[in-house]
């Protein structure tokens, strides 16, 4: 994106027509060199100017969709290396291999993974986005039948595996969604490139030697008119399929090299037979620049952790995982149970309620929504003080849950325990540990 | 087609332990496993967590396996060292805690020197990140290993002119402790050395967050002090760094459930593994040198993974 305001105000029709919603062309410019208007907002731009802008305001890393409606994945629009620097925006997608060569349990075994590892964590849907169809088998027919048996099961976008254009063609015809053609290499891709332009579908680029492959193959296939692509590196090995991947996203984003300006595809099933290490690997990509994500299992055991990590890595810096406000029962309180009050930060959430949970004591938490700050950053930004605080409490519903009326707050607070007490009228203030970890004793101490 | 990054600084080398099995820790000139563009002379470090009195609450899967050393640290640090092939051992004076036994500085002290003359591995001391008892504890345990050259720690900001002292003191190194903050880290390093403790014995203990529980804030404050370090050449972050994982991953939600509670979360023992191995995994792309872990399957799969990327 390195033209500025004037390089793109030359290319416009400078009639000030206004149909763009700014009042000059001028002005139209500076926007779109800020990334705050579209060019599509200009109805009289020349088919010139469109390519070489359209060009130039092209994300560093085309974002890729496939599949449709709920189910669709969306792949890449990356913008930076390190996810301090903004964030990582596209969460990557975790896809299940089902060999189409496998008996029929093992394949009912895997659609079962796909379907039940899914999971609610701090009010986010945890789960898998894809399924990968390989054609082992080398049939056609056998490759249809399990895609069939597959979109019987799962609404999930699939990614259809052959190296032979006659399978593809064949799976293609059975699928009618828009999914991944796995894939291109330098022997098939012009037979691949227009399987993927007759269906509208993208296409993964595979190279049989890394980045220097994909330099050379992924213009060729540009030039046949295919826009969506996934580049695997080729490797079946993470050390050299680490270097690939951080080497193309420093490509796309640090170089500005075209070529690699495409989300990525990468496959732990392939790197090892152990199911614990192929999930390991998957975090590896996870962290590192891997799009899409290809595994053998989804077992709930190694689903879980794998789902949070990603949920981790793709949080927005700026934005922290937040709670919902409100009254959270921990075990089966009473009206003579302990009320704790604390933020909605997910982390601080997490870590109190985990340690009240396991103290085995019931309590009621009052989650106060502070947009997500712990207490002290709360505290300081002034969203966690007695104003705050007590017409919460006072509107939370909890005098109806309980009989008596003393509140915990963080430790870390202590020294606005008092100025609390007076505001909050008819309740008397406890000062708890500063430590959640201190909890366990403190609530097991606690009478009403 | 240039696509390789140029760094100008190194991490430091901090030898620990003496004799054949001291470990050195450091001396990266590139990102954590990017050997392509840069060395990593060695590979990090793995310390098994040992306590100086039978937990209380870890959960069936890292009790198994100690389940016949657990009152005992020596017997337990041997176990580690001999059956396990630990590389270093991290002793936790949680027995100091003054919301717990609140045993003795002195008593303590025995412990550590204890363990220290069983074992001819490396050892950690780590207090109980009370900022007055582990004054007490950790200069006492300084004393006890003097002639070990063990890495002590957490050195805070409230309590590092003691503690800092104290390692100078009886030449052991040190393990600054800030809260996920890349400037209080630095300012931590800054205080330590300007007391006279060399940047050489160091170690920097950013704060852990297990996976699901602050990982995400670990592991940028981690990548940040690497790329100072590395790409500004920023001497007070060069450190090696240590990280707790097993701590914190054994008190995770979903590492204590177990299989009956939770049956579509599956096999409790396995998602403990992965959620530790996952979370070692992570911080070690992040930059970590040290990782101070718990389930021995946890440990063995994270060396797996450290040799597939060597
Ligand atoms: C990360 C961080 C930030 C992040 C925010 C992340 C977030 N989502 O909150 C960012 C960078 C945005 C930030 C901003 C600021 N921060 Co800040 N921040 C921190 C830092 C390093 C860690 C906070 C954290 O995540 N803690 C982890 C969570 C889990 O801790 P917690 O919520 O306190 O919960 C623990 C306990 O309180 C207890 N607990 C929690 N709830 C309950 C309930 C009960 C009943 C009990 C008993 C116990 C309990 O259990 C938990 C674990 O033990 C702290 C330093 C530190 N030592 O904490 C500074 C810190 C909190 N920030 C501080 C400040 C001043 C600010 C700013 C005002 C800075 C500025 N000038 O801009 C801003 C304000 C933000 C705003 N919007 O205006 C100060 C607060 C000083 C003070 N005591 O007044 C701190 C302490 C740093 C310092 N030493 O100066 N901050
Ligand atoms: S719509 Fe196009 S031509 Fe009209 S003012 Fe806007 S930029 Fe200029």
């Amino acid at each position: 994106m390195a033209l500025t305001g004037i390089d793109i105000f030359k290319l416009l029709p400078k009639t000030n027509c206004q149909e763009c919603g700014v009042p000059t062309c001028l002005a139209f410019a500076m926007k779109l060199a800020a990334g705050q208007a579209e060019l599509s907002s200009c109805p009289h731009l020349s088919d010139d100017a469109k390519a070489a802008l359209g060009e130039a305001s092209a994300p560093p890393i085309r974002l890729v969709t496939m599949g449709s409606g709920d189910d669709a994945f969306k792949a890449g629009g990356e913008l930076v290396m390190f996810r301090h620097d903004k964030t990582f925006f596209n969460p990557c997608g975790y896809a299940l291999l089902i060999d189409d060569t496998s008996g029929a349990s093992e394949i009912d075994g895997k659609l079962k993974q796909v379907n039940e590892s899914h999971f609610v964590r701090v009010e986010q849907d945890l789960k898998a986005d894809m399924v990968a169809v390989k054609c082992s088998s080398g049939k056609p027919e056998t490759f249809v039948e399990i895609i069939e048996k597959v979109k019987a099961a799962t609404s999930l976008p699939l990614i259809l595996m052959s190296d032979n254009p006659e399978v593809i063609h064949a799976g293609m015809a059975v699928n009618g969604e828009a999914p991944l053609i796995y894939g291109a290499n330098k022997d098939n891709y012009e037979k691949m490139a227009d399987l993927a332009k007759t269906h509208k579908t993208a296409l993964a680029v595979i190279s049989d030697n890394g980045i220097d492959g994909l330099n050379d193959l992924v213009p060729k296939i540009e030039a046949l008119g295919v826009k969506d692509l996934v580049l695997d590196p080729g490797y079946r090995n993470p050390k050299e399929t680490l270097q690939s991947l951080v080497y193309m996203r420093r490509g796309a984003l640090v170089k500005k090299i075209k070529a690699f300006g495409y989300p990525t595809i990468a496959f732990p099933v392939e790197e090892t037979s152990d199911e614990m290490m192929e999930t390991l690997l998957a975090g590896l990509y996870t962290c590192k620049y891997g799009s899409i994500i290809v595994v053998g299992n989804l077992k709930p055991q190694y689903a879980l952790p794998l789902y949070v990590l990603r949920q981790n890595i793709y949080t927005d810096p700026q934005r922290p995982m937040q709670v919902k406000q409100g009254i959270y029962p921990i075990g089966t309180p009473n009206e003579n149970s302990p009320v704790l009050v604390t933020t909605n930060f997910s982390l601080t959430y997490f870590i109190v309620t985990g340690e009240v949970e396991g103290s085995r004591v019931p309590a009621w938490m009052l989650i106060q929504d502070v947009e997500g700050l712990s207490v002290m950053t709360a505290w300081a930004a002034g969203k966690f003080v007695p104003e705050k605080i007590a017409p919460f409490i006072k509107g939370s519903g909890i005098e109806e849950k309980v009989k008596h009326r003393k509140l915990v707050i963080p430790g870390y607070l202590s020294q606005m325990s008092g100025e609390l007490d007076d505001e909050l009228e008819g309740w008397k203030v406890e000062v708890g540990p500063r430590e959640a970890a201190d909890l366990p004793a403190f609530l097991k101490a606690w009478s009403a | 087609m240039e696509v390789k990054e140029t760094y100008n600084g190194t991490i430091r080398e901090v030898t620990l332990g003496v004799g054949d099995k001291a470990v050195v820790v450091g001396g990266e000139t590139a990102l954590s496993f990017y050997t392509f563009e840069g060395v990593m002379p060695r590979k990090p470090v793995i310390a098994f967590d040992v306590y100086d009195e039978e937990p209380a609450d870890w959960p069936a899967p890292v009790v198994e396996p100690y389940k016949d050393v657990l009152g005992d640290p020596v017997k337990w640090a041997l176990k580690c060292q001999n059956e396990y092939g630990a590389d270093m051992i991290c002793l936790q004076l949680v027995s100091t805690n003054p919301t717990g036994t609140n045993r003795g500085a002195e008593e303590a002290a025995q412990t550590v020197k204890a363990v220290a003359d069983a074992i001819d591995i490396p050892m950690i001391v780590y207090g109980t990140a009370n900022v007055e008892k582990d004054t007490e504890v950790l200069a006492k345990a300084a004393e006890a290993a003097q002639g070990k050259n063990v890495l002590m720690g957490p050195i805070e900001e409230d309590n590092y002119k003691t503690i800092a002292a104290a390692a100078l003191g009886f030449q052991q190194a040190g393990a600054t402790h800030s809260p996920i903050d890349v400037n209080m880290a630095k300012q931590l390093n800054i205080l330590a050395t300007q007391l006279g403790l060399n940047a050489d014995r160091i170690i920097i203990d950013p704060t852990t967050g297990a996976l699901g529980y602050g990982l995400e804030y670990v592991y940028s404050v981690m990548e940040r002090l690497r790329l100072a370090a590395l790409t500004q050449n920023d001497s007070m972050t060069q450190m090696p760094i240590i990280n707790t994982i097993g701590k914190e991953v054994w008190k995770a939600k979903e590492v204590k459930v177990s299989t009956e509670e939770e049956p579509a979360w599956g096999d409790a023992e396995t998602r403990g593994i992965i959620w530790e191995a996952m979370t070692a995994i992570a911080l070690l792309m992040a930059g970590s040198d040290i990782l101070v872990m718990r389930h021995p399957k946890a440990v063995e799969l994270t060396r797996d993974f450290m040799a597939l990327m060597a």
